[in-house]
């Protein structure tokens, strides 16, 4: 173990964190179809819990002596508060507390943008006041009594408004997020255009979509004294920590913060809400344990959303196919307390290109701020781009394939790092043999009758290869109990079952042996936020690591019991054996003749290699059926097919890439939060009005791993799958009904209202 | 951009307007309506205040109590007899995550009274255990993995169950529709139809 700054890329940032890594190097692990757990068809480790219905989530957990509380939000997009009349509130029987900025300090929030309660409100949704009360029933009638004087202020809703040039300033510093567009650029684009034989340009727009996890953000927050204790439906414990702690001016060593089950989170909750620290501020005034929990329309308004898009492309490229240069400029509105919402990245990395420029520009709007949502960037920008590369190809009568494969990368384009592996060549080959990729139109809308069929595909690239800080440790108690402990999470994505995989496989034990606990900030060590598909390529090693050592642990306990040296003994199957002996001790037999409670090692994962990268790949194929006369697209058949190093456990890695393909789905045809413009006002804040795929909506999907193994990535040789899963859906979707009906509909989602009016209104 | 108190859009608010005679004009027209604010507010409050008797059977125990007359039967299940398997996700009957059946037949907990279960056998995702043992079809969403962050699973579970029992035949499009009543945003519905299809072979 030693402590070092490493590096490791999170949503295409660059990050170096000084931590404990492991020195360790371990042999490869055979391949799975040699193993006994890794890459089989294990059950959710939760799976009892969860059918059961005995799982107690964060929405679930009931203290004795809780109170309720609930926030009130603007009903205004943006308006500076004269004054707020809680009294007839206070007054309601049952009501036990309210907070609002004239009595609470100020907390500071959104990075320094606002306040934990600001008298500027900048999004109807922006949080006013916080009520406490004996019961949500109490809650919800009360909380209606406020009154709120408002001076309302001008605002934007869009980019398209919000960077017009009778905008409403609503910072000082403008609307533009950071001042100034977010530009990349390599080589030199204007000669390469000149020089290209070809050029075609295109314009493409998505909206915006909601995460809307199933259980709702809440917390349960109590006070010991000065320690604070949370429980939080979150992606990132320790995040959640830091930030409480930050914002409540307490050491993060009294704040304890603790996530068994939750119910999804998509991005959404991977930072601190302010509702844990308002729920927290109350509990330490009435003292008392509070429970917050948002409703489904405070889900749609106030927790995030991926920004939309308005995106330019250009592509430039010689007779051959052989792009020469490629442009993106892109708009995104990305709320009123801002954050980069570009969505650039894959144009930038997944050809080969030298000559690429890229502008994006975060427009701050009247509307609830993005978050991170499961790629952000990537299924906007994929979407326009495999749109346009599909054009290109067909502008020259070539096969959108062929054109992929001729502008292949072998090489990161940006930092010009080899990948640790690429198998996306074989991802193209499996997925168009699957798909019978021969059946598509050869002239695009060419079939016959008025529901038409054509076939579609997109690419995918991802960073995905999580890195250090990131810990689990081992402990295996007098009782022989083996317990594994990581400060990481799982938000539904199968983390609790890979964690006992991977000790159960490295220890040689029956995998009902494993106890794996998580997420809770007192007892696990340190693990990463749930984000980028990380989980498993930082918490898989880690393990491994742990467990590894356990068994060098287990051999040296022997050693001394037999009184034998170390090299004489061998590790095989919960059993330490003398090679040339007869002496065989168990783990329970070492662990009774130990003067130790309990054995302990403690795992990291180690550094990733230098002057390489690791990228997941994959490739999406889409069967849609188009009514012409009605609009309406089916789509019947998915076949994903991916590089995602090691397939740690092939249900929940199956089930993970249907979850993602079925909200790509859903990102493609129906989902889209709508505005009124002229009052700031979303109209569609529940799950009847935003529209999201139920069981109904969905075609057969096919999942196909075409990787083994990425030695270079870690020592598991896995990469993150969570992120990759939705990347290439929509844009698959959309190739695949331009081949249907030979008009491209370039706006998202692909409603029947838009595809009628691309088919009919030229 | 637009300024305050005066909206851009003036054919909307005119439309609005006329919404708005279009109410007076019904409040004329009907004048035995006691619609004056007072009214309304005072039979409001008496009926948030009011209690009735609940008398049902859930999951095979007898649940006699009084209760307030305004109580969903998702909070009774939840929030009084502390059945938390029972979830709440939208709270206004468009998810199917408060699933409970009643009588058989899948119901939205959370968008009926617990006064109009009366008389009636509800079942949770708890009664479907026996002691500890899992059921048939809840042992099937493990083996099938028909679930994954597992917040709309008992939902999902007892509208399977209810499908299952009700027609054992159902066919591939019968199952999907019948099923689209339940929303899993984590996308687990494919593994969800493996779960109930092997069950359906089971029986043949």
């Amino acid at each position: 173990m030693a402590i070092k700054k490493s590096k490791s890329i999170f949503e295409g940032e660059i990050v170096e964190k000084i931590g404990e890594v492991s020195d360790e190097k371990y042999q490869l692990l055979p391949e799975n179809e040699e193993l006994l757990y890794i890459g089989k068809e294990i059950n959710r480790y939760d799976g009892y819990e969860k059918v059961s219905g005995r799982a107690k989530y964060t929405f679930d957990i009931k203290l004795p002596n809780m109170v309720y509380a609930k926030i009130i939000r603007s009903t205004f997009p943006n308006a500076l508060i004269e004054s707020i009349d809680s009294s007839k509130v206070k007054e309601t029987k049952g009501v036990i507390e309210v907070l609002t900025f004239e009595n609470t300090k100020d907390i500071n929030w959104f990075s320094n943008k606002s306040k934990l309660f600001d008298n500027h409100v900048r999004y109807e949704g922006d949080e006013i006041a916080c009520v406490a009360a004996k019961s949500e029933r109490i809650l919800n009638e009360a909380i209606r009594k406020i009154k709120v004087k408002y001076n309302e202020l001008g605002f934007s809703t869009s980019a398209e408004e919000s960077l017009g040039s009778n905008a409403f300033q609503i910072y000082d510093s403008g609307n533009i997020h950071k001042g100034k567009p977010d530009i990349y650029e390599r080589g030199n684009i204007d000669d390469a255009f000149n020089s290209a034989d070809v050029i075609v340009e295109g314009k493409y727009s998505t909206q915006v979509v909601i995460h809307n996890p199933t259980e709702v953000h809440c917390s349960v927050v109590y006070w010991e004294n000065d320690k604070l204790i949370i429980y939080d439906s979150t992606q990132g414990v320790f995040e959640v920590r830091k930030r409480v702690a930050e914002a409540l001016a307490i050491p993060p060593e009294n704040v304890r913060v603790i996530k068994k089950y939750m119910g999804g989170g998509f991005g959404s909750k991977l930072e601190a809400g302010k509702y844990t620290v308002m729920a927290a501020l109350i509990s330490k005034k009435i003292n008392r344990p509070v429970r917050i929990a948002l409703d489904r329309k405070e889900m749609n308004l106030a927790v995030g959303n991926r920004p939309d898009s308005i995106q330019k492309l250009k592509i430039g490229f010689k007779k051959d196919g052989t792009i020469l240069a490629l442009s993106h400029d892109a708009k995104a509105s990305v709320g009123a307390y801002p954050s980069g919402g570009g969505c650039s990245w894959p144009l930038r990395t997944i050809y080969k290109c030298e000559n690429v420029k890229t502008t994006d520009y975060s427009a701050i709007t009247n509307t609830g701020p993005i978050r991170p949502f499961r790629a952000p960037g990537h299924v906007q920008g994929i979407f326009a781009l495999e749109a346009i590369i599909d054009e290109a190809a067909e502008k020259i009568g070539m096969d959108p394939l062929e054109f992929r494969l001729i502008n292949y990368a072998e090489k990161d384009q940006v930092w010009g790092a080899e990948y640790t592996s690429k198998l996306l060549r074989e991802a193209y080959a499996k997925g168009s043999e699957a798909i019978m990729w021969n059946r598509r139109n050869k002239l695009p809308g060419s079939g016959k009758g008025h529901i038409k069929t054509g076939l579609g595909m997109a690419s995918q690239i991802w960073w995905g290869g999580g890195g250090p800080p990131a810990h689990a440790n081992i402990e295996i108690t007098k009782e022989g109990k083996i317990t594994v402990y990581s400060g990481t999470q799982d938000l539904g994505t199968g983390t609790y079952t890979i964690i006992s995989q991977v000790a159960a496989e490295i220890l040689e034990v029956d995998i009902k042996q494993i106890k794996v606990v998580i997420g809770d900030t007192e007892i696990t060590p340190l693990g990463p936020s749930s984000g980028g598909s990380t989980t498993a390529p930082s918490i898989a090693p880690a393990v491994r690591d742990a467990a590894e050592k356990m068994k060098s642990k287990l051999i040296s306990s022997a050693a001394a019991i037999m009184n034998v040296d170390e090299n004489k003994l061998l590790y095989s199957r919960g059993k330490v054996t003398e090679i040339n002996g007869n002496m065989v001790l168990t783990i329970n037999e070492i662990i009774a003749e130990i003067n130790e409670p309990k054995l302990i090692t403690k795992g990291s994962r180690e550094e990733n290699l230098k002057g390489y990268i690791t990228q997941s790949f994959g490739a999406q194929f889409a069967e849609v059926e188009v009514d012409t006369l009605t609009g309406y697209i089916k789509v019947k058949k998915i076949v994903a097919a991916h590089d995602i190093g090691r397939t740690l456990n092939r249900k929940t890695l199956e089930n993970q890439f249907h979850g993602g393909i079925i909200q790509g789905l859903g990102f493609a045809l129906m989902e889209e939060r709508l505005v009124d413009s002229d009052y700031g006002k979303v109209l569609n804040t529940n799950m009847h009005d935003y529209k999201m795929p139920t069981m109904a909506d969905i075609p057969e999907i096919e999942v196909i791993i075409v990787s083994k193994n990425d030695p270079k990535a870690n020592n598991m040789g896995v990469k993150g799958i969570g992120e990759p899963a939705i990347i290439p859906t929509a844009g698959a979707i959309a190739n695949a009904v331009y081949n249907a009906i030979g008009v491209r509909v370039k706006s998202l989602p692909l409603t029947p209202d838009r595809v009628l009016n691309a088919l009919y209104a030229s | 951009m637009q300024k305050p108190n005066e909206p851009s859009d003036k054919s909307r608010r005119s439309f609005i307007k006329t919404i708005s005679s279009g109410l007076i004009t019904t409040y004329v027209a009907a004048p035995n309506l006691k619609l004056d604010a007072q009214n309304i507010r005072d039979e409001f409050n008496s009926f948030i205040e009011a209690k009735s008797d609940v008398d049902f059977i859930l999951n095979g125990k007898r649940i006699k109590k009084k209760i307030k007359t305004n109580t969903t039967l998702v909070e009774l299940i939840r929030d009084d007899l502390g059945l938390t398997g029972t979830k709440i996700v939208c709270n206004q009957g468009e998810c199917g995550s408060c699933t409970v059946l009643m009588d058989n037949v899948p119901v939205y907990a959370c968008h009926m009274l617990a006064i109009d279960a009366n008389n009636s056998n509800i079942i949770t995702i708890e009664g479907l255990l026996k002691q500890d043992e899992l059921s048939e079809i809840q042992k099937s969403f493990v083996d099938n993995d028909g679930l994954q962050c597992g917040f709309c699973t008992p939902g999902q579970i007892l509208t399977a169950y209810s499908l299952i029992n009700n027609n054992p035949n159902l066919t591939d499009e019968e199952l999907k529709v019948g099923m689209s009543g339940n929303i899993c945003r984590c996308g687990a519905y494919p593994k969800i139809i493996d779960s109930i299809k092997s069950i359906l072979k089971k029986n043949i």
